[in-house]
């Protein structure tokens, strides 16, 4: 196997230029969505099947003027696939169809997938979609046919800021701890690194730099990013114990004994009420 | 407080269907085999009608199930890894959806051979080999009727990953519309009144584990801080609605010996309809509420 490769996410330099969406839907061949106006400088809206980038803009808009230095940061952050350690989608996937590349980075198999979409509502980032056309889902594949020819992912490519950043897992690491150091040497102490450790899902191949807490950007916090097999071993415990219920309810019900059983097997008429 | 990024899997009315068919299905092959070995000799044709009712619907489960996926030619990828150079079974006993696969499959085999002896064409099922061949059925049969529950909670969706009463809810209330839906059958035959009783009675135990775990389910949600999205818009009426489809039952199991009079209160195929109906619409609130 491969040394892990990763994509480390700056969201302190991102200018939401959208560059990376762009170059994401040039290489991988994605038509998009038809486009849509929102209140927002968002125009994409989520992660889907057909928006593998995103760059999400979580608009601080004041009710009342702010006063110096007491301002709201307007934040971006251009989302992609986390390719967890632990994936929450490869996980439940039925057919095998979500694997582990020798990267690491967690890819769709288009030709075993079936479109069952126990992915979509297992993954907790939303970066999963259903493309209606090939009846498949699709999500980031980190540019895995880049990555197989040693090439950089088109998004790191092609971003201006070097806001995202392509490399080896442990160089990546080690870069955004120095970043995150300058960043609190300056005076943010709301910056943090969100998947550069195994905290979240394991660690995540594509980890980030955030200016406020994760849940902010609509990331699960580290007691909420949880495996769905959690709930695995006490719902079948509460099936079970209701089974057990069930079964000696209708042993109950069904038994045939004693003057219960004469009365209504000796009438073998129906019985009035009242 | 749990709190969800996640987005919808899209499951509509085909998996609504499966999820109801598989409980109807699953319950009556259970009430039947519990009606063989408990009941008597004038319960054995209801028990029969049971084993006829419970393979038809296994197989409407297999075609919801292909028909919902996105390449629906590509089902038997559910059972055989088709990766290119990794080609074998294909068995996750963690995934639900791997496990249930194969549940159905064999439950559906094996209501086939339950369905074949009740209509009289494989005698050597009807001794000791039978018996067990229902026992092994029943308890997939239990398994189809709840695991549909669990498939919901093992993912990260809001309400379904909340709670860890889904796979019995399913369970007791497919219990009771199954029960329903057989009284419904006896009370076409004047010979099957006391079957009809029984199956009645099951029906209100049944219900009333139902309401408990509604009631355990709420209780998850509201722990959760998810009870708002359930009984938001809509749905509050639909639970109304279910919640009033557990009353026919209750009423049974309060008279202790239910009526099945036409001068009484009557059962008739209105009262099956009125459970049933509540079984498919609790299904219903729990699949679309969490994605809307």
């Amino acid at each position: 196997m491969a040394e892990p490769l990763g994509l480390f996410t700056d969201t302190s330099i991102c200018i939401g230029c959208k560059a990376c969406e762009v170059a994401c839907k040039e290489w991988n061949q994605l038509p998009g969505n038809p486009p849509q106006f929102r209140d927002s400088f968002d125009n994409t809206g989520q992660l889907d099947a057909q928006n593998w980038r995103h760059v999400k803009f979580i608009e601080h808009v004041p009710d009342t003027p702010m006063t110096a230095g007491n301002g709201h940061a307007w934040l971006m952050m251009s989302d992609i696939c986390k390719h967890c350690t632990h994936a929450s989608c490869l996980e439940v996937c039925p057919t095998q169809a979500i694997i582990k590349t020798e990267f690491n980075t967690v890819f769709i198999q288009q030709d075993v997938c079936n479109g069952c979409r126990d992915c979509i509502g297992a993954c907790p980032y939303g970066a999963i979609g259903f493309n209606q056309d090939t009846g498949t889902v699709h999500k980031c594949t980190m540019c895995y046919d880049r990555l197989q020819n040693n090439m950089e992912p088109a998004c790191a490519k092609a971003c201006p800021t070097q806001s995202i950043q392509f490399g080896k897992l442990a160089d990546l690491q080690k870069k955004a701890d120095a970043r995150l150091g300058t960043l609190k040497a300056q005076g943010n102490p709301e910056a943090q690194l969100y998947g550069r450790d195994d905290a979240v899902y394991g660690g995540l191949g594509a980890f980030f730099l955030l200016m406020d807490k994760p849940e902010v950007y609509g990331l699960p916090n580290k007691e909420n990013a949880v495996l769905p097999r959690r709930n695995n071993a006490r719902s079948y415990f509460g099936a079970l114990v209701t089974g057990v219920i069930a079964v000696f309810a209708g042993m109950v019900a069904f038994r045939r004994n004693g003057s219960d059983s004469a009365v209504e097997d000796g009438d073998g008429s129906r019985t009035t009420n009242g | 407080m749990a709190e969800h990024f996640v987005q919808s899997p899209a499951w509509g009315w085909y998996i609504l269907g499966y999820f109801f068919v598989a409980g109807v299905s699953g319950g009556s092959y259970t009430l039947a085999t519990m009606l063989r070995f408990w009941g008597g000799e004038r319960d054995q044709p209801i028990a029969r009608i049971g084993f006829l009712v419970a393979f038809p619907l296994a197989v409407v489960c297999g075609i919801l199930l292909t028909i919902d996926l996105g390449q629906p030619l590509r089902f038997w990828h559910m059972m055989v890894n088709a990766t290119p150079g990794n080609y074998g079974l294909s068995f996750k006993y963690w995934s639900p959806i791997s496990l249930g696969t194969w549940a159905l499959l064999i439950y559906s085999g094996l209501s086939f051979l339950s369905f074949l002896e009740a209509l009289g064409l494989l005698a050597f099922l009807s001794g000791a080999l039978g018996r067990l061949l229902n026992v092994i059925g029943s308890v997939l049969a239990l398994f189809i009727a709840s695991y549909t529950g669990v498939v919901l909670s093992v993912s990260n969706q809001p309400v379904w990953s909340d709670t860890w009463t889904l796979g019995g809810l399913f369970l007791a209330s497919a219990l009771s519309g199954s029960a329903a839906l057989l009284a419904w059958f006896a009370h076409s035959r004047p010979d099957a009144t006391s079957t009809q009783r029984r199956l009645l009675r099951a029906d209100g135990i049944f219900a009333l584990l139902e309401l408990v775990l509604i009631v355990l389910f709420f209780g998850t949600l509201a722990a959760a801080g998810t009870l708002k999205l359930e009984l938001a818009g809509p749905w509050i009426i639909i639970w109304i609605l279910v919640l009033a489809s557990l009353v026919p039952p209750l009423m049974d199991l309060g008279h202790g010996r239910p009526a099945v009079s036409a001068r009484g209160r009557t059962f008739t195929a209105s009262t099956a309809f009125i459970v049933l109906a509540g079984v498919f619409l609790m299904r219903l609130a729990i699949i679309f509420s969490a994605q809307s």
